[in-house]
């Protein structure tokens, strides 16, 4: 299994590198010089630092390595920095015109200057890519963004799967029986009502006419003692209810048919025949295997988490991942929107990969090795 | 053997019925047996002729609906199987009673190992500790000769042939030292070498064990072979029942007749290409009002549409479903075993 893993590690790294070489040239085939978009706003001097950042004017190969590097190098690195304090971003950089003389001196005074034989240098952080938008690093605002999409769409994951499953076995257990066709029926409806439709509707029932909850998501609520982690559970009802009516519909369905799969095998009569409760026959036996295809599912679906929920989002205004990159397309923000297309596609490959290996973990009959 | 004898288990007129779209299908009518114990009972009937479906109503493995036991007694260690609650019948399935199934490939759990799977009816049942249930399930893959018994456990179904994994289902079946065990087709998906290895362990097995043994066949040959007693179903009834010997030298029923000459003779001939057992066995969808094997009966004749025969004596342990009462007493001895 182990194995099995580092190979498909390894074989995820030219699957990425080809993801990435599509959203690169993206950025290329783009009519015209891709700066030409960037508002006029912004001042000369950033977007020159821009180009420098995109690799502008070199040969195609050269620009695809940096934009690489910039991906796989810098903005690691910058993570780690702004998590643990450290410099690993930074480098030392010729001083040029462009830094002031009172500038020199702080960095003088901080021990960030030193000679060489070509001339002075200066401890800097490496480039970023920039936000067009809002002249950001993308990696800070997307860092910013995350926590937001996690609480509302990741918690509406977690609670539509809890509840999905107990709802899929039972059902199947029961099949045609008044629970399963009741099931059938509001699951049905999860599947259809579009949540800009159930947002509003739940908005206007719970918020506007009864007032219990808040139609509006409060971005900037710190939650640190008992009272804001009540409003905050609050404010994510309404969205949460929204997000988890329609997992609940799609992953109960999918239980209910791997259980009915599996309740006529022959492997459950032998179970009864050996004299098993029901209990053991149903949550042992026959719950192992139908598990395996749902868990599966499960992993796959866990990179739209991450992606977020855009209709939901804009309709609470959860200021989300999802919300970011309707925003970013809208305002032309070429990189902002080519980061966030790539790290989907890492999550996208990365939780293939660890849905394959959950299966043959649970399946004794697959063997990588 | 065991003549005398109480036996182990009696079943008395049992009915079932499957609810399906389009009406009813009444597959076991009327059934009644007996086996005592240490005996072995052989039950042979061209395929849909009930054999399954009897037998898993017994202990109750129909599923429930379609299925419906509609009527008659099981009688095992003083109780009426059909009437007693769901889990006294567990503590019986699995314990006294052990099921061997047609089909080893998918009989066992896939993502279980064998262990695991041997052991839960020994923990249940015997309510052993997991050590001793882990002791007692390496002797009973030997018993059933799967060599290497020990590291097997830790092995899963895929991992083991056909002819093993029946085995296991055998060790299975016997885990709890059953006082019945009831083998449906156990060997009809292997091959004939591994055919004869697990009848010459039933049969070691029933010396050992004493327990009493229901044998589900199509394989008349195999029935001589093992068998103290045998019945014939037909269209969910049971045609003809005799001791072994009397049998295959003096079948009563046409039906029994005809399948005794589908058997090869020592020169590998069949006796007669059998008319009688081409076209299909009657699905029935109300209780059968007539003999139903009439419309396949050479010897047919008036009574045989108003009234379904019942069964009458003839000999010792031998009775018959026939109307028709055959002069010359030895018509299918060419093949006797
Ligand atoms: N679930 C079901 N629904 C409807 N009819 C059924 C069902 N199961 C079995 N039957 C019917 O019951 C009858 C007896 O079937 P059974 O499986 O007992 O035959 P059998 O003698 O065991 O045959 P085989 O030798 O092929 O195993 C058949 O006619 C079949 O159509
Ligand atoms: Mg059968």
């Amino acid at each position: 299994m182990l194995t099995f893993t580092i190979r498909r590690l390894i074989l995820a790294i030219p699957t990425l590198l080809f993801i990435s070489l599509v959203i690169f040239l993206l950025l290329q085939l783009a009519p015209g010089d891709p700066m030409a978009q960037v508002p006029l706003t912004v001042p000369p001097e950033v977007k020159e630092k821009m180009r420098e950042a995109l690799g502008l004017g070199e040969p195609l190969h050269i620009q695809y390595i940096k934009w690489l590097r910039q991906f796989f190098w810098v903005e690691p690195l910058n993570l780690l920095d702004t998590w643990f304090g450290t410099e690993f971003a930074w480098h030392w950089v010729p001083v040029d015109s462009s830094i002031s003389e009172s500038r020199l001196a702080v960095l003088a005074e901080e021990g960030r200057l030193r000679d060489t034989a070509e001339g002075q240098e200066y401890w800097s952080p490496e480039l970023r890519v920039i936000s067009w938008q809002t002249r950001s690093p993308v990696m800070e605002i997307v860092a910013q963004r995350i926590p937001q999409t996690l609480w509302v769409v990741g918690v509406a994951y977690i609670v539509g799967i809890l509840i999905a499953l107990p709802i899929g076995i039972y059902s199947a257990y029961r099949q045609y029986s008044w629970f399963d066709n009741a099931g059938t029926l509001v699951t049905m409806i999860g599947f259809s009502v579009p949540p800009f439709f159930s947002g509003v509707l739940v908005i206007v029932i719970f918020s506007v006419q009864l007032n219990w909850f808040p139609s509006i998501y409060d971005t900037t609520l710190v939650v640190d003692d008992w009272e804001s982690f009540k409003r905050q559970i609050n404010q994510m009802f309404l969205p949460v209810m929204v997000l988890a009516l329609q997992i609940t519909s799609q992953i109960s369905r999918f239980m209910r048919a791997s259980m009915l799969d599996n309740l006529n095998q022959d492997y459950v009569r032998t179970a009864r025949a050996k004299g098993m409760r029901e209990r053991v026959v149903v949550m042992t036996h026959v719950l192992r295997n139908s598990m395996i295809p749902v868990v599966t599912v499960i992993a796959l679906g866990i990179p739209s988490i991450f992606g977020g929920a855009i209709i939901t989002e804009q309709v609470f205004k959860v200021n989300g991942i999802g919300q970011l990159l309707i925003t970013a397309i809208q305002a032309n923000d070429l990189p902002m929107v080519q980061t966030l297309t790539f790290i989907f596609a890492v999550l996208i490959v990365l939780f293939n990969l660890i849905a394959d290996v959950l299966y043959g973990i649970l399946d004794p009959r697959i063997r990588y090795d | 053997m065991a003549d005398g004898a109480l036996p182990v288990l009696d079943v008395k007129d049992l009915k079932t019925v499957f609810q399906t779209r389009k009406g009813e299908v009444h597959a076991v009518n009327s059934v009644s047996f007996d086996v005592r114990p240490g005996e072995l009972l052989g039950v042979v009937g061209e395929s849909g002729s009930g054999k399954s479906v009897t037998m898993m109503s017994l202990i109750g493995l129909l599923p429930m609906p379609p299925a419906e036991v509609r009527d008659g007694e099981v009688l095992f260690d003083g109780k009426d199987l059909l009437k007693i609650d769901p889990n006294a019948l567990r503590d019986v399935r699995g314990g006294d009673i052990g099921f061997i199934f047609q089909d080893p490939m998918t009989s066992l759990n896939p993502v279980f190992n064998v262990g695991f799977q041997i052991m839960e009816p020994l923990r249940k049942h015997m309510g052993m500790t997991k050590e001793k249930a882990r002791n007692r399930a390496v002797e009973l893959l030997e018993l059933v000769g799967i060599p290497d018994a020990a590291r097997r456990l830790k092995d899963y179904p895929h991992q083991f042939s056909g002819g093993m994994r029946q085995r296991v289902m055998i060790a299975i079946a016997l885990a709890c030292d059953p006082k019945v065990l009831i083998a449906d087709e156990p060997t009809t998906a292997l091959d004939v070498t591994i055919q004869a290895q697990i009848l010459e362990l039933v049969k070691d097995l029933r010396e050992k064990l004493g327990m009493a043994i229901i044998w589900i066949t199509h394989d008349l040959g195999v029935i001589a072979g093992i068998a103290d007693r045998v019945m014939v179903m037909y269209g969910g009834q049971v045609v003809e029942q005799a001791p072994v010997k009397e049998l295959f030298t003096n079948p009563q029923h046409p039906y029994t007749r005809a399948l005794l000459k589908t058997i090869p003779n020592v020169h590998g001939e069949r006796e007669a290409k059998l008319n009688v057992i081409e076209g299909q066995p009657p699905i029935l969808g109300a209780p059968p009002a007539a003999c139903p094997f009439r419309d396949r009966c050479e010897y047919r004749f008036e009574r045989c549409d108003r009234e379904n025969p019942y069964r009458r004596p003839i000999g010792h342990q031998h009775d018959v479903a026939c109307f028709y009462e055959f002069e010359d007493k030895s018509a299918g001895d060419a093949n006797a075993a």
